[in-house]
């Protein structure tokens, strides 16, 4: 058997889609000028259709056709030499769309393999949100702000060959920075494109991370039922009715928590999260009433808390709330923990307040991506800086 | 208090009527005494004339049930399977290329275990656009999870109704279930048919019982959700299941059918005819077996030793019973009102069939003949069957036949 390399970029749906596949094409393709076959496919059992939801894309190359049949032999590849993480707040974990439990981003990475990351953060931070693992491996971090498209378009950006030219150097088995620059150059045909590839390939290093390092939560994770388990008639059990909870400085019982699946959380479909502000909440209802994921409960107070484990980011919340700065869409990554932001309020108002002061209301930059027309040529001249930086 | 006393005739066992009425409206009589909840029809022939009887039914105040004309087969067979899953018993029906329009929610509907009984009134599938009996229609669903019956009678058409809701509604079944009448022979031609009693009738059909998967506020499923390649195959294993336990049901089903209605079927699965010391047999389904019983009877008067075999479920297949029953002839003679296009052999459905049951279940190699016949509604006639009957006496012989012929064709 000759030699096998598997890559494996994680991304977000819709948004990363079609720069996903551009890398793994990548991939294949620079491989193919040292004649090594390859395939590039996306993770099919995904749903990369739905906006944010993480999934998988593959690129495997092999030294020759036979050992690459070996690689294709699976449906996907459980044990990776590179997994790519393209947006910084995947790596909480990535949930299939199909209730699978929580997948560590690290988890397929071979022991001598590299976790890449697109991210402005620093390795420590990183760290907080990366599950531990028993076998080591190596981080690297590819500074750039998450570039997220749409379904119809693409922003060139050149995150794409960036993180060919950092595979190229974690892996040179793989293939040459050489080779990613001749299919820059020739498939592309962008000679900016290659020096970026060749800039980032230079700048790029990984630090070795030791066994036990990292976010110490056990990802959640269950048991598929066996078939004679399983409800018939392709249905599911409906959940229970919810119940008023108590208010713990009061004491009072009373708004609503309602019964939640407890194997479908999807809270890792988030790029964003609302943040509220308790003390401007108004109890107009209309944020409870439009979250399409039933993901409010109304407070024994009136106001109404997110639930963070179900709450998929859409900010559709955000968007109907009328109050100004009451509910905010905040960048994912600020946050290491899912707890209930009422009940912090709660304990701590004047604490939870200045929180908002100084941590959620300076924050200008809430979302990324396509939210509105120009908003890309606004955040051009930012990345340019981040990117010239390295 | 007075004591309330019936007249001696009220006491009396409820007695059998009898109605001169075709197989449709067997059908139709049947749903009458089933009292379903449900009726969806759109007009095809040759199937609609139970439908025109059932509106007859609703009309007259004999029978009270939601009956709803949809404006196609999809949306009509949609409609009985969502009312199904909310616990209604219901009926409906097609023929022809109106049954493969409703395609869509045929596929569905085994999985989602809805126990719905429909008639086909088998048509040939156009073009060109005919109204004779060809059995593809209702065969095209034969690997999805239904059980199809094919009857020949008005009587057997009443009472395998009957059955097909028993058997469909019971709690280890819940999978669709469509009763086979060939157009015009059975759907289109009156005989005396004997009318069970209401009382019987409750006697042997319990309500139809939802339980765990009722789609009602008080018990909360919800059902049809988008999986992954993680969940399909339990789901599949479900209804492999519900297939592996249907021959015990039909069985007890009818051994529960005659002890009330004191008409006995033998063996559920198919009629024996002549066949105690047959050295071949014919073997097909539907209402072919007249003209083959015929010609058997006038072969039988020259000396020839042969027999008939009449399938009644082709799904579930009982193969190790059927191969059983046949491995002891010296040949078979199937004869296939359908097609199998490209098939092994390029045979008809059954026979392809028949041929898989014997491989894996007897313990002999007869030859199985196949006979492409009667398609389009075309006559099956006795020099048809007569011509058969040789052939498959010329195999018996050790002669090698081809292995799929076509009966009855010009040229």
């Amino acid at each position: 058997m000759g030699q096998l390399f598997a890559v494996e970029i994680i991304y977000r749906g819709v948004f990363q889609k079609t720069l996903a596949k551009n890398i793994t094409r990548g991939i294949v393709l620079a491989a193919h000028y040292e004649g090594k076959p390859g395939i590039s496919f996306g993770r099919y059992g995904d749903s990369p259709e739905r906006n944010g939801i993480p999934a998988k894309s593959f690129a495997i190359v092999a030294s020759d056709d036979l050992t690459l049949q070996l690689g294709m032999a699976h449906y996907e590849p459980t044990q990776v030499d590179v997994t790519v993480v393209l947006d910084d707040t995947l790596c909480k974990g990535m949930e299939s769309w199909a209730w699978g439990g929580l997948h560590g981003v690290n988890q397929a990475v071979k022991p001598d393999g590299t976790l890449i990351v697109t991210s402005l953060e620093g390795p420590e931070a990183l760290l907080q949100m990366i599950h531990r693992r028993e076998k080591p491996y190596k981080l690297g971090i590819v500074k750039a702000i998450a570039s997220f498209s749409g379904m119809w378009i693409y922003k060139d950006d050149h995150t794409d060959v960036r993180i060919l030219g950092a595979i190229a150097k974690a892996l040179p088995e793989l293939m040459s920075i050489e080779s990613v620059e001749k299919y820059i150059n020739t498939k592309l045909k962008s000679s900016l494109k290659a020096t970026s590839a060749r800039t980032a390939y230079e700048r790029f290093g990984a630090i070795e991370i030791e066994p036990g390092r990292g976010n110490a939560e056990v990802p959640f994770r269950f048991e598929l039922p066996k078939w004679e388990e399983m409800p018939e008639g392709v249905s599911i059990k409906g959940q229970p009715q919810g119940a008023p909870y108590a208010d713990p400085v009061t004491g009072n019982v009373g708004g609503f928590r309602p019964a939640r699946n407890d194997k479908f959380k999807k809270g890792t479909t988030r790029t964003t999260r609302p943040v509220v502000n308790f003390e401007t909440c108004t109890k107009c209802t209309l944020c409870w009433l439009n979250c399409p994921d039933g993901s409010f409960d109304v407070a024994p107070d009136g106001t109404y808390d997110p639930d963070l484990e179900t709450c998929c980011g859409c900010g559709i919340c955000e968007a109907v709330c009328p109050v100004e700065n009451c509910i905010t869409m905040v960048n994912e990554a600020e946050f290491h923990d899912n707890n209930s932001q009422w009940l912090s309020f709660k304990k701590d108002k004047a604490g939870y307040l200045q929180w908002l002061k100084t941590n959620i209301h300076p924050i200008e930059q809430r979302s990324y991506g396509f939210r509105y027309r120009g908003q890309y040529a606004e955040q051009a001249p930012a990345a340019l800086e981040i990117a010239k930086k390295g | 208090m007075a004591t309330l006393t019936l007249p001696v005739e009220q006491q009396k066992p409820p007695v059998e009527q009898e109605a001169l009425i075709t197989g449709a409206e067997a059908i139709a009589v049947a749903c009458k005494l089933a009292n379903v909840d449900v009726v969806t029809a759109y007009p095809i022939r040759p199937y609609d004339t139970v439908m025109q009887y059932m509106s007859q039914l609703v009309a007259d105040g004999e029978l009270d049930c939601e009956f709803i004309v949809a404006e196609s087969e999809n949306s009509q067979f949609e409609i009985v399977k969502q009312a199904s899953t909310c616990g209604a018993r219901t009926f409906c029906g097609s023929s022809g290329i109106g049954w493969m329009y409703a395609m869509e929610v045929l596929t569905v509907a085994p999985a989602l275990r809805v126990p719905l009984v429909a008639l086909v009134g088998n048509r040939a599938l156009d073009d060109p656009g005919a109204f004779g009996v060809e059995h593809n229609d209702a065969l095209a669903v034969r690997d999805l999870g239904w059980l199809l019956t094919w009857v020949d009678s008005g009587q057997e058409a009443l009472d395998t109704a009957l059955i097909a809701y028993r058997v469909a509604e019971d709690r280890r079944i819940f999978v669709p279930l469509a009763i086979s009448c060939d157009g015009a022979f059975l759907t289109h031609s009156q005989s005396l048919v004997k009318v069970p009693s209401a009382e019987q009738v409750k006697k042997f059909l319990p309500k139809y019982n939802r339980g765990d998967l009722l789609l009602h506020p008080d018990n909360v499923i919800s059902v049809a959700p988008q999986a992954n390649e993680d969940w399909v195959m339990e789901i599949r294993r479900q209804n492999y299941g519900v297939t592996e336990k249907a021959v015990d049901v039909i069985r007890e089903v009818y051994a529960d059918f005659e002890r009330i209605f004191g008409r006995k079927y033998g063996n559920p699965f198919f009629e024996e005819f002549m066949t105690e010391d047959a050295e071949v047999v014919l073997f097909g389904m539907g209402t072919l077996s007249i003209p083959v019983k015929v010609a058997i009877r006038k072969l039988r008067e020259q000396g020839k030793k042969i027999g008939f075999v009449r399938l009644r479920w082709f799904r579930p297949f009982a193969g190790k019973e059927i191969a059983k029953a046949l491995e002891r002839f010296s040949a078979i003679g199937v004869i296939d009102r359908d097609l199998s296009l490209g098939s092994p052999d390029l045979s008809g459905v059954v026979a392809t069939e028949l041929r898989s049951a014997m491989y894996s279940n007897a313990s002999t190699r007869p030859p199985v003949i196949g006979f492409i016949g009667g398609l389009g509604g075309r006559e099956v006639t006795i020099p048809d069957v007569e011509k058969m009957a040789e052939i498959v006496f010329q195999a018996a012989a050790g002669k090698t036949q081809p292995l799929t012929q076509w009966i009855g064709l010009r040229g």
